[in-house]
């Protein structure tokens, strides 16, 4: 309880930073980015705790993300819960909903496909992340392939604060969860189910448990997303957006949390970096607006699997790095 | 009544090609175990060489038997190649390795191609050349059947009966008929067990580049996220009639495109992509095996 209070503390601190910092230094467009670093940190991690700690590989995160965004854009637009001068204490509530809603739909899709296994566990999550996506998109009440218009929500300091905020506790309670009890029974589960059965491990309960958080920070990340971009589109939530995810788990090292952080962050802030290389003119002459960006992820995630299948951490923690400088001083 | 039978026929043609494609995935999973993400996009570029291959060598000009042959022939010599490469590239240096790094080679692969496609034949749809003239052949009452219908059926079975007798009665048939039983014990048996798994892409590929000058006739419209769909497709019914089975992905891939047909005819167009998926998941649920595939038991 201690820790998690600390934990808690520290991250507090750090929300805090950050947007003053990107309150005070930072233009609309990088607050922007800084937002997507938040939301893909919360995706990232999430996703790790299914793929990296609990060895399921899913490919629908993207369809939780829409789950959150959708949900909780809904009842902003048709329940205000306080009047616009309070309109800040909403947005909790609001991604609270939607991690609700899409805990809720990853119960509903964990249970049947998590008795699958490897291959055929990444098809099926696939399956269930497009056929949310069709559904939203047959769906008149959240505007169906029009979108979603007018939803609430800003960059300013305060909403980033919001953001950072809930991205770090993402990671401190997935942090506290794969270093308590049910973190270890994650692992067994990973390294060999049959074995951790015979342990008196319950394998389908234990990954059930894993996808239902990670579906959950991955709506809460939603909703994160639905009050940034102001509008939402089943089109922005199709099969790349959990290629995205995976990428990111994959380069920062499955099984790692710092990982998956510093993962989401250069998967987030290197195409921003790469856009200047594709205003060049010789660049926009040979490619005219092709987007380079996923030519690039795919040759990285080849080579990343051949070369260096651990990513950037492998398995490993900040914390180490920690450990082995007071040993060594 | 007439409707239905004309969905039927239809739905027979979908299904043929889907029953190409399902094959492809179906010899790589019995040999390798993997899904084979990148063979939706070997398809694609099939399309994208006989479109070239047609354009270079003015076969709109002359459409006859003779352009359709080379169309056919240019595809699958290209779409053998790129399997080749593939294979070579991404698969082959992680033989051996966790399943799961394998799984997403193979999506970076699929995604790669997709995405270099957009650069190097442009994001927008081509409209494929006609190297055949499609006309009504005969018509029985209100149904009407033509010339196309019977070319696709036609083609997609005679290469379908090509491929069972090369896996049936020839010496690499055999071999890799071997290998997808237990590659372990083929090695015993003096099998060299890369090139088997090479052959093994040589022909899913080249059933995949025929399967895309098919597809060019009936839908002539070629993009480079083509593949992905029907790929998603194929592969949801070689899982239907049972991955590793070559009569199980011919019945998945008919079963697959008469389903489609009908939901598209009677229920509505939309859901035709989640189709496949929820009867993916409703298999996979209550028959993983698939339709004739057999029920494995794990053992420790």
């Amino acid at each position: 309880m201690i820790k998690l209070a600390r934990g808690w503390f520290i991250v507090l601190v750090v929300a805090l930073s950050i947007s003053l910092f990107a309150g005070f230094f930072l233009n609309a467009y990088l607050q922007q980015i800084l937002f997507f670093v938040a939301i893909n940190v919360m995706l990232a991690v999430s996703l790790n705790l299914v793929m990296g700690f609990c060895g399921q590989f899913s490919l629908g995160h993207a369809g939780f993300l829409a789950v959150g965004a959708y949900a909780s854009g809904l009842m902003s637009l048709r329940v205000p819960l306080f009047p616009d001068s309070l309109s800040y204490l909403n947005f909790p509530i609001y991604a609270l909903i939607g991690g609700l809603a899409s805990a809720a739909v990853g119960l509903l899709v964990g249970i049947p496909s998590l008795r699958l296994r490897g291959d055929y566990l990444a098809i099926v999550t696939l399956g269930f992340g497009e056929i949310i996506r069709v559904l939203l998109l047959n769906m008149e009440i959240v505007g169906g392939a029009r979108g979603m218009y007018g939803i609430p929500g800003t960059t300013d300091a305060i909403s980033c604060f919001h953001a950072f905020f809930w991205s770090g506790t993402t990671v401190l309670l997935i942090w506290r969860l794969v270093h308590s009890s049910y973190g270890r029974a994650f692992l067994s589960v990973r390294e060999d189910e049959i074995a951790a059965e015979c342990m008196g491990i319950n394998a389908t309960k234990t990954k059930v448990l894993a996808f239902v958080v990670s579906s959950f920070f991955a709506g809460a990340a939603g909703s994160l997303f639905a009050h940034t971009t102001n509008s939402l589109n089943p089109a922005s939530f199709q099969f790349v957006k959990s290629v995205d995810a995976v990428i990111m788990v994959v380069l920062g090292g499955m099984g790692s949390i710092t990982g998956s952080v510093i993962g989401a962050v250069i998967v987030t802030i290197l195409p921003e970096a790469l856009r200047t290389l594709q205003g060049l003119p010789a660049v926009r002459d040979q490619l005219g607006t092709v987007d380079l960006r996923m030519v690039i992820y795919s040759l990285t995630l080849i080579m990343l699997m051949i070369w260096k299948p651990d990513g950037l951490m492998g398995s490993m923690e900040w914390t180490k790095f920690r450990r082995r400088r007071a040993a060594r001083g | 009544m007439e409707e239905l039978v004309q969905h039927i026929i239809n739905g027979l043609n979908l299904g043929a090609i889907y029953a190409l494609v399902a094959l492809g995935y179906t010899m790589v999973y019995g040999v390798l175990q993997l899904i084979n993400f990148a063979h939706s996009e070997v398809y694609m570029v099939g399309a994208f060489s006989a479109y070239y291959g047609a354009h270079f060598l003015r076969l709109q000009a002359n459409p006859g038997w003779m352009a359709f042959a080379t169309v056919i022939g240019l595809s699958v010599l290209v779409c053998l190649a790129l399997g080749f490469l593939i294979e070579r590239l991404a698969y082959r240096p992680l033989r051996g390795a966790p399943k799961t790094n394998v799984l997403i080679t193979a999506i970076g692969v699929s995604l790669f191609l997709q995405f270099s496609g957009q650069v190097v034949f442009g994001a927008d749809p081509k409209l494929f050349p006609q190297v055949l003239e499609d006309y009504p052949l005969m018509r029985i009452g209100e149904i009407q059947i033509q010339f196309f219908d019977v070319t696709i059926l036609g083609t997609a079975l005679l290469t379908m009966a090509l491929l069972q007798y090369f896996i049936q009665y020839t010496k690499t048939g055999m071999a890799i008929r071997a290998v997808s039983f237990s590659s372990r014990s083929a090695v015993l048996m003096g099998i060299n067990v890369n090139r088997i798994i090479m052959v093994t892409f040589f022909l899913g590929s080249s059933l995949a580049g025929v399967a895309a000058v098919l597809v060019g006739l009936k839908y002539p419209k070629i993009e480079p996220l083509m593949g992905t769909l029907i790929g998603l497709k194929a592969f949801v019914a070689a899982v239907l009639g049972g991955i590793g089975s070559l009569p199980g992905a011919v019945l998945g891939g008919l079963v697959m495109g008469l389903s489609e047909e009908m939901v598209v005819a009677y229920l509505s167009s939309t859901y035709r992509d989640a189709l496949a998926f929820g009867l993916l998941i409703f298999i996979l649920l209550f028959r993983p095996s698939g339709i004739v595939g057999k029920i494995k038991v794990e053992k420790v």
